[in-house]
């Protein structure tokens, strides 16, 4: 299976996001980028498909953030090609604008399977893997657990999530843009000698994306950190006291009849 | 998952055998005393002796599939008694996780996570490379950050990743600050430019994430002028003295408990006041049966009045790993999942045996290790664990 999967940069909120002077928006200067989560579990999806059912998989990611290590560690894993869509703003692209940009350059590659992280932890307006379906008028399923091949041929079977975690097998027909929630086990380790090795022997193709975007359908009119309201009840003496005040507080607000 | 040939795991064991000081573990000559000596070989699927057995039998594949593989906690108690004289620790163990990865094994998932930091942090707690100074809060000597303000010291503090970043070993740090500024010693840090020496990786079997931190600590350490490093993390003085000078990396390095030990006569006048307790001290494995450093850290000790030293049964060459060494502060809940036990709980019962009401320790995990084993066992509040240098503060009378 010819399997297209993308790669996000997003900030590493290991250091606490700061808001940039214009009050708009998050001072990305600062900021050091990771993988997101999702994407990553996208590919490791991707690496399980392919062992067991062979084909290719093609990442690709915009030139942001810490990319070129991220890309390199696709490699390392088993990715067969790399695509880096030229980026020269300071921030990352927005959803609409990723879709976009991403369609254009994952048409001709003609995947049968599209995998990308079902959200990033910075999207404002919107979450790229419906757009990115959109945008290639692919079909779309999110929150999904799970990806196998087959049964039948040119589908996929897919575990959904719903809320509630309500489980549902699905068959999707091909070309499809899946949204990854998580892969069929965590995201592999891959000894950093492999990466290193990876520097040395991978290719990237790169690709100057030029789709005409429409602009950002949302406006950041005030962006502040979140204000504190109340504090934390520290409950303190013995057992049975800590047992008490909590029958009293579970009953004053109701929970406990 | 990677297969190798019936002949890869003696090609293996004869290779080892090529880049090692000691002898080959190809020569083993299955007297069993590594297998007997393991504090965890019981529960292993292979000990020692097998996992070489096994390998240059053919059997490469299932050695790199058990669950042993990921089960040393470098004590170096087998290589420290093989009649051979096998670097089991430091050659064995290593080679064969290396092999297990790169036949896409993955180790223990609180492994993984580790290494990851390593490798995106320089720091195996997975702190912000900012942060490394935050230890520095509320101190009351100056701290030099030699990358902001380059000059020749006497010591370059290597600070290590627990005492830069973990609470606990955060006051201890502060201790050793003081320390060094009232003995009138010119030192200076890394600042946030530090990152881990990397012992812990290597021992993992992850040469790879190693040699990328040996790259990067040369570019930093090469651009410093000193008279020696020193380290509160004796693995981390092992990786320095013993495994960077296999990367032309050579440095003048001591642990703290050499460093001050060497300069008795300036610390004791500073000494001032007694510390009245029954100290036990814990022998912890790099520092004693792999570098053969058990005088000095009981010098410090017997600087202090007060204190009446008492030995613990496995003492020295003899002591009892706390279990943290080799991966193994990760390694927790995968040996206790196959039949191992935690070696920092049967630590703490035999430091109680003794009659004392302190151990003393001289390794930054082993403060974490032993007051979380003091808790299990019901000791916490009867044996109290304490770093040699917070009872050298307590004699010298500094702000704890």
């Amino acid at each position: 299976m010819n399997i297209a999967v993308v790669l996000r940069q997003v900030p590493d909120l290991i250091e606490p996001p700061e808001v940039d002077p214009s009050g708009t928006k998050f001072d990305l200067g600062a900021a050091t980028f990771i993988l997101n989560e999702s994407d990553d579990h996208a590919l490791e999806q991707a690496l399980l498909m392919k062992e067991a059912g062979g084909g290719t998989i093609t990442v690709l990611a915009f030139d942001f953030g810490d990319v070129d290590n991220t890309l390199y560690t696709a490699a390392a894993k088993g990715a067969d090609r790399i695509v880096k869509l030229l980026w020269q703003e300071a921030d990352p692209p927005t959803p609409h604008v990723a879709a976009a940009m991403l369609a254009e350059a994952i048409r001709p590659l003609r995947p049968e399977l599209v995998l990308v992280g079902v959200n990033a932890h910075n999207e404002l307006d919107g979450v790229l893997p419906p757009f990115l379906a959109q945008a290639l008028a692919f079909p779309y399923v999110g929150v999904i657990r799970g990806v196998q091949n087959g049964p039948d041929p040119g589908a996929v079977s897919v575990r959904k999530e719903f809320p509630g975690a309500v489980m549902a097998q699905l068959q999707v027909q091909l070309p499809a843009v899946l949204g990854i929630l998580g892969a069929e086990q965590p995201p592999r380790y891959v000894p950093v000698s492999r990466i290193r090795a990876a520097t040395k022997t991978a290719q990237f193709e790169e690709t100057e994306p030029s789709a005409a975007v429409d602009e950002l359908p949302v406006a950041v009119r005030r962006l502040y950190p979140p204000a504190a309201s109340g504090h934390a009840e520290m409950l303190t003496g013995s057992a049975d006291e800590i047992a008490a005040r909590i029958m009293t507080l579970l009953a004053d607000k109701g929970i406990l009849k | 998952m990677i297969s190798f040939d019936g002949d890869a795991g003696m090609r293996l064991l004869e290779e080892l055998g090529k880049a090692n000081a000691g002898q080959s573990p190809a020569g083993c000559m299955q007297c069993g005393m590594c297998a007997a000596s393991c504090p965890l070989g019981s529960a292993m699927e292979y000990t020692p002796r097998q996992l070489i057995l096994h390998t240059g039998a053919g059997d490469l594949d299932a050695v790199l599939a058990s669950p042993t593989l990921w089960m040393c906690v470098a004590c170096y108690t087998c290589s420290h008694r093989c009649p051979r004289g096998i670097e089991l620790t430091d050659l064995l163990w290593p080679a064969l996780r290396d092999r297990a990865m790169q036949a896409d094994h993955q180790p223990p998932a609180e492994l993984q996570e580790t290494l990851q930091n390593l490798f995106k942090y320089g720091n195996t707690l997975g702190k912000s490379p900012r942060q490394r100074l935050d230890w520095t809060k509320g101190l009351d000597v100056p701290v030099l950050d030699l990358t902001k303000d380059r000059r020749p010291v006497e010591v370059l503090w290597l600070v290590g990743c627990y005492p830069s970043y973990y609470p606990r070993n955060q006051s201890v740090a502060r201790t050793f600050a003081r320390i060094l500024t009232r003995m009138g010693v010119s030192w200076g840090v890394l600042g946030t430019k530090e990152k881990a020496v990397g012992e812990c990786d290597r021992m993992f079997g992850e040469e790879g994430l190693f040699e990328k931190l040996v790259e990067e600590n040369r570019a930093l350490l090469d651009q410093q002028e000193f008279d020696t490093i020193v380290t509160l993390d004796p693995h981390a003085y092992q990786a320095l003295c013993r495994y960077y000078p296999r990367f032309g990396a050579w440095y003048p390095v001591q642990h703290y408990t050499t460093f001050l030990a060497n300069r008795a006569a300036q610390l004791q006048p500073l000494i001032v006041q007694p510390v009245e307790t029954t100290v036990t001290y814990h022998d912890n494995c790099c520092l004693g049966r792999r570098a053969g450093q058990y005088d000095q850290p009981r010098a410090l000790l017997q600087l202090i009045p007060g204190i009446t030293l008492t030995e613990m049964a496995r003492s020295r060459e003899d002591a009892l790993c706390c279990g943290g060494g080799g991966g193994g502060m990760w390694l927790d809940a995968h040996i206790v999942a196959h039949g191992g036990q935690r070696l920092s709980d049967e630590r703490v019962r035999q430091a109680a045996a003794t009659g004392a009401n302190t151990l003393a320790v001289s390794c930054p995990y082993e403060l974490a290790r032993f007051e979380d084993a003091a808790k299990v066992v019901g000791l916490e509040g009867q044996l109290r664990v304490r770093d040699i240098l917070e009872l050298l503060a307590d004699a010298m009378n500094l702000q704890p």
